[in-house]
């Protein structure tokens, strides 16, 4: 965003007068933040000091953020099992290719699972991003039973002494309950053969409020271990992702930057904040 | 979807009626929960502003007339639901078809926004109208959108132009413009392009879509949003807007629970009508939009047009007919008539989506009925009234203890179960002599329901939408709520 650091210092030559606070309000709820986030935020705005103005809406923001762990831990000699799951056009296919591509650039051994049997060609959209970036892709055929792909790969990775499974399901709206119990099936059928180390949740950057209810249903069924916020670039601000660990205490974990394997990173919290006030 | 907001709005309107005469300051308030309720909606915050002001203006300028008026949150709630409305776009507008066919519609809109699943769709229904619609698979860009397209395609019996494998090869602009022709030669009436998604800001791929645009000269371009978008939806729009251009909107994913501030938002800045909505994972959830009914959706009133229309289209023209002349001419509702809608209820869809088109849908009691709903509530039903005699069926009146254990037997369910059904069918049919001047409401859903849900209760008292709903003291089949139901009222 980069736009604090001008508001606030604004702020600290003077006090703020009531038009730069309504702006600055535009501002948070135009990243998505969420009235509750903003209101925060505004209320501190108000009533600190302004010298000490930018180091205490830091301070505020990072309060939002979880404390629980950020990485991926890969656990050596024993495959790591990731899960990707969240509603449909979030870009789980591309985020499942792309931590792949991450971890296998790292000189991890990887394997990908296409369970998204349900979307017409989401199989073979795995298959075309494993060949390219030279990832096994175990693939069950079009409308078979998901969880029955996943064993099969879950078995192929513990046997075949993968580092890190990535498993990319079938996107649903989270107001579907069927499909929603069908997730935590295939989590159980996984951890018959190996355990489900993380749950990443893939949010859209350009998701609204919606997005907070979503990742609550989905943590309803399935325990998340962390998100995926995509589709952020120059105009997305993905506040969402802020808004929704604020709400949910679930650590932003890998944000998708762009439309190449490669834009992909890991969310560093500091640099994220110290990158909203310059 | 809407549902969180007029779940909000229901309960903003609940204490303005609670209110006997209405303040300027009631207004303020109102206008300032209205606010942060839109907000959670995701409408964009210039919307809202604007929006709002406008509200404001006229019930200021409405209150001095407001005096007299017996019910005074009802004309508040009326310029409400007339600037949203407005918003959404006035009447519905259709597909504007060409002079010389081949119509052409292209699709654009952000990465993951349900393009390609929407291309599918929208052929269908359209083909449903006797089209002869041709897809394009333009979108070369991502990794098997082509693929996808193709056996969206062939599930639909549509055929497809897609003479390029995509994942980044071949020119889209070339394949739109040979399709044009393919369609011509083979006298397709109707051609829908899919395109590749794009962020926002990618020069590129607007580029792309520019060109294909210059190329076939589309009879309508298509902005296909997803309706969980935030309030980026202003700025997506806008830069479609002056990157693509385009003349109609197309909400997708409205099945979901987002609150869908982004249809009021691109409406609002674009000024362009939203055609379409797209809401389920089914290739036949997808309709017109109606501003009106949405309208009345978003501030609580439940959608009872397009119930209405889901109804006619399931139940087969000759029997709806006769339903109908028997309502009218004031005959007995029987159990047999029941057990025809039952059968025409279950081929609409689920009953959870159903009961969520009702007035009232979104308060939180009933919204939580609803969500318990079991759609094989509906099946059981079904088996009780199957396991009666036609005599039965007929004149439920002669239904006494050991037919019903014999019915209960047959159909594999509780007496009291049997029990609960004659009750309601009882109440619903007295309901339907009632509703005989006011008309509109399949009566089969209201019976339907299941135990203690009679009717949904807090419908706006006084609030008569457009929609043919009668104006009725509803009455819970549950004794509890009832009583819950009279004591507030």
């Amino acid at each position: 965003m980069g736009l604090f650091g001008s508001f606030l210092s604004k702020f600290s030559r003077n006090r703020a007068s009531i038009e730069d606070i309504e702006e600055f309000r535009k501002l948070l709820i135009e990243s998505d933040l969420g009235v509750g986030a903003t209101e925060e935020i505004i209320d501190l705005v108000k009533k600190e000091k302004s010298e000490n103005l930018e180091n205490a809406v830091a301070q505020r923001i990072k309060s939002f953020l979880s404390d629980k762990p950020r990485e991926i831990s890969l656990h050596h000699g024993e495959v790591t099992t990731v899960l990707i799951v969240g509603v449909n056009g979030t870009g789980k296919t591309t985020s499942a290719a792309k931590l792949a591509n991450f971890y296998k650039t790292q000189g991890k051994k990887v394997l990908l699972v296409a369970a998204d049997t349900f979307r017409a060609a989401a199989v073979d959209q795995l298959v075309t991003w494993g060949s390219r970036i030279g990832v096994d892709v175990v693939k069950g055929s079009d409308n078979s039973d998901p969880a029955a792909v996943c064993f099969d790969g879950a078995s192929k990775a513990k046997n075949e002494n993968y580092d890190l499974l990535i498993i990319d399901t079938a996107g649903r709206l989270h107001t579907k309950s069927n499909l929603m119990d069908e997730l935590s099936k295939v989590r159980r059928v996984i951890e018959k053969v190996t355990p489900v180390n993380e749950i990443l949740f893939v949010l859209d950057g350009t998701t609204g409020q919606n997005g907070i209810a979503q990742a609550k249903v989905f943590s309803e069924s399935v325990p998340l271990t962390g998100m995926i916020v995509t589709k952020v670039d120059g105009s997305t601000k993905g506040g969402i992702a802020l808004a929704t660990e604020r709400e949910l205490g679930v650590p932003l974990k890998f944000v998708g930057v762009g439309e190449n394997i490669g834009d992909f990173k890991e969310f560093e919290p500091d640099d994220y904040i110290s990158e909203l006030f310059t | 979807m809407f549902e969180s907001l007029s779940g909000k709005l229901s309960g903003i309107f609940g204490t303005l009626r609670s209110k006997g005469r209405i303040t300027e300051s009631d207004i303020d308030s109102t206008v300032q929960e209205l606010r942060t309720a839109l907000l959670d909606a995701d409408v964009a915050l210039s919307v809202v502003d604007a929006f709002l002001e406008r509200v404001k203006d006229k019930s200021l300028a409405a209150l001095p007339n407001l005096k007299q008026s017996t019910n005074q949150s009802q004309e508040i709630y009326n310029i409400i639901n007339q600037e949203l409305v407005a918003i959404l776009g006035g009447a519905a507008r259709r597909i504007r078809f060409a002079k010389n066919p081949p119509t052409v519609i292209m699709l654009a809109g952000l990465q993951g926004s349900g393009k390609t699943t929407l291309a599918g769709k929208l052929a269908a229904f359209l083909k449903a109208d006797g089209n002869t619609p041709l897809l394009v698979a333009a979108d070369l860009q991502r990794p098997n959108a082509v693929t996808q397209l193709t056996v969206l395609a062939d599930s639909l019996k549509i055929p497809v132009f897609a003479p390029e494998p995509g994942n980044g090869v071949g020119d889209p602009v070339k394949v739109a413009k040979d399709a044009l022709k393919f369609a011509n030669e083979k006298l397709y009436n109707l051609v829908i392009i899919d395109t590749a998604g794009r962020l926002g800001l990618d020069e590129e791929l607007m580029q792309q879509a520019k060109d294909i645009k210059a190329a076939v000269n589309p009879d309508e371009t298509l902005f296909v949003v997803d309706s969980m978008i935030g309030q980026d939806a202003v700025r997506t729009a806008n830069a479609f807007q002056d990157g693509v251009g385009f003349d109609g909107v197309v909400l997708t994913k409205l099945d979901g629970d987002a609150k869908g501030g982004a249809a009021l938002s691109i409406a609002e800045v674009t000024g362009k009508p939203i055609l379409f909505v797209s809401n389920g994972e089914k290739l036949s959830d997808f309709d017109y939009f109606y501003p009106d009914r949405m309208a009345s959706r978003i501030l609580g009133m439940g959608d009872i047009q397009t119930l209405a229309e889901q109804a006619k289209k399931a139940m087969d023209g000759a029997s709806a007919k006769r339903l109908e002349e028997k309502f009218i001419a004031g005959e007995e509702f029987t159990l047999e008539d029941f057990l025809e809608q039952l059968q025409a209820m279950k081929k609409m869809g689920s009953m959870t989506k159903l009961l969520g088109m009702l007035p009232g849908a979104n308060n939180a009691a009933m919204k939580k009925q609803i969500d318990s709903l079991d759609d094989k509530e509906l099946v059981r039903t079904q088996a009780i009234v199957q396991s009666m005699t036609p005599e039965e069926r007929r004149n439920p009146k002669v239904l006494n203890g050991s037919r019903r254990a014999r019915i209960a037997k047959g159909s594999g369910r509780s007496v009291t179960e049997v029990n609960s059904l004659v009750d309601r069918f009882a109440a619903a049919a007295k309901m339907m002599k009632q509703m005989r001047s006011g008309g509109g409401m399949p009566a089969g859903l209201a019976a339907g329901l299941p135990k203690g849900m009679g009717m949904p209760a807090g419908l706006p008292s006084g609030i008569s939408g457009k929609a043919t709903t009668p104006k009725k003291k509803s009455r819970s089949g549950n004794p509890a709520k009832r009583a819950a139901e009279e004591g507030r009222s």
